[in-house]
């Protein structure tokens, strides 16, 4: 049975897709990705849907599943890579993937998650949270 | 004017992604835009799915045709399963008797330029969509 790769890196879960879902496989890797949270303690899943043609509803609501899940398990989900014709698309079909974290790109993706997951403090913005153990 | 005709039988889900790839190909084949093609590919995803849960499949018709010089892809979807009992209900944003978003239909509908529905309970629903060449 076909399968769709998911790859772990770090704290986070890499899933690339790379060919024309159908339901099934869709189905699939929802339950792959929330097995592989719970397995590695994933705080990030991204997703790569850059060379996906087509979203429509079920594929939509999957996605919009995956993210609730996983944040049930303490990780967040990013979309990255849809195409212009898929979002125009979407949106016209009445589907906003509310509650989907999305990003342009995969390194835009990254960064989104590790701010949300806190794992690195923006160098450049560090004195938003003042460190409480020094300075009276 | 009909300029092309073809016929699919889905039986499985198999079939939808060669179905999905034969719409791409009569769009491309009369030009029509990336963003047209994805919206009348989406539609036709919708209506295909519908067709195999509710109606354990049916056949569809491809054609490609040409009217006051437009040209445009239709697709005519047949099944012999239950049938609609409300048209209008099913047409609404949110309905679903399934446990999906309900936004087949309507969405479907809202993604190309011309959508008609016939359903008798127990005859079974007939759904044709055409998309224009330069529709919108």
């Amino acid at each position: 049975m076909d399968r769709i790769p998911i790859l772990k890196m770090g704290p986070y879960l890499l899933v690339t897709i790379q060919v024309d879902l159908y339901d099934r496989l869709a189905l699939t890797l929802e339950n792959d990705l929330i097995n592989m949270v719970s397995k590695t303690g994933a705080r990030g899943v991204l997703i790569d849907i850059s060379a996906v043609s087509i979203v429509d509803s079920f594929m939509g609501r999957i996605l919009g599943n995956i993210a609730s899940m996983s944040r049930i398990m303490d990780a967040e989900t990013v979309v990255v890579g849809m195409q212009p014709a898929v979002a125009i698309t979407l949106v016209e079909l009445g589907l906003t993937l509310q509650g989907v974290y999305t990003a342009l790109d995969v390194e835009k993706g990254m960064e989104l998650l590790q701010t949300k997951i806190g794992i690195i403090e923006d160098p450049e913005d560090e004195d938003e949270e003042v460190p409480d153990d020094d300075t009276v | 004017m009909i300029l092309s005709k073809d016929t699919m039988q889905i039986v499985h889900e198999q079939n939808v992604v060669p179905f999905r790839n034969r719409v791409k190909e009569l769009a491309t084949k009369i030009g029509m835009s990336l963003v047209n093609q994805t919206k009348l590919i989406t539609a036709a995803s919708e209506l295909v799915r519908n067709m195999l849960k509710y109606a354990n499949g049916g056949k569809i018709l491809l054609e490609i045709i040409s009217n006051n010089g437009r040209t445009g892809v239709r697709l005519t979807f047949m099944d012999e399963g239950p049938g609609i009992a409300d048209v209008q209900q099913a047409m609404r944003d949110g309905f679903s008797t399934g446990k999906s978003l309900g936004l087949g239909l309507p969405g479907a509908k809202r993604l190309v330029n011309e959508f008609d529905i016939k359903s008798k309970p127990g005859e079974g629903t007939t759904v044709t969509i055409t998309h224009w060449k330069n529709g919108r």
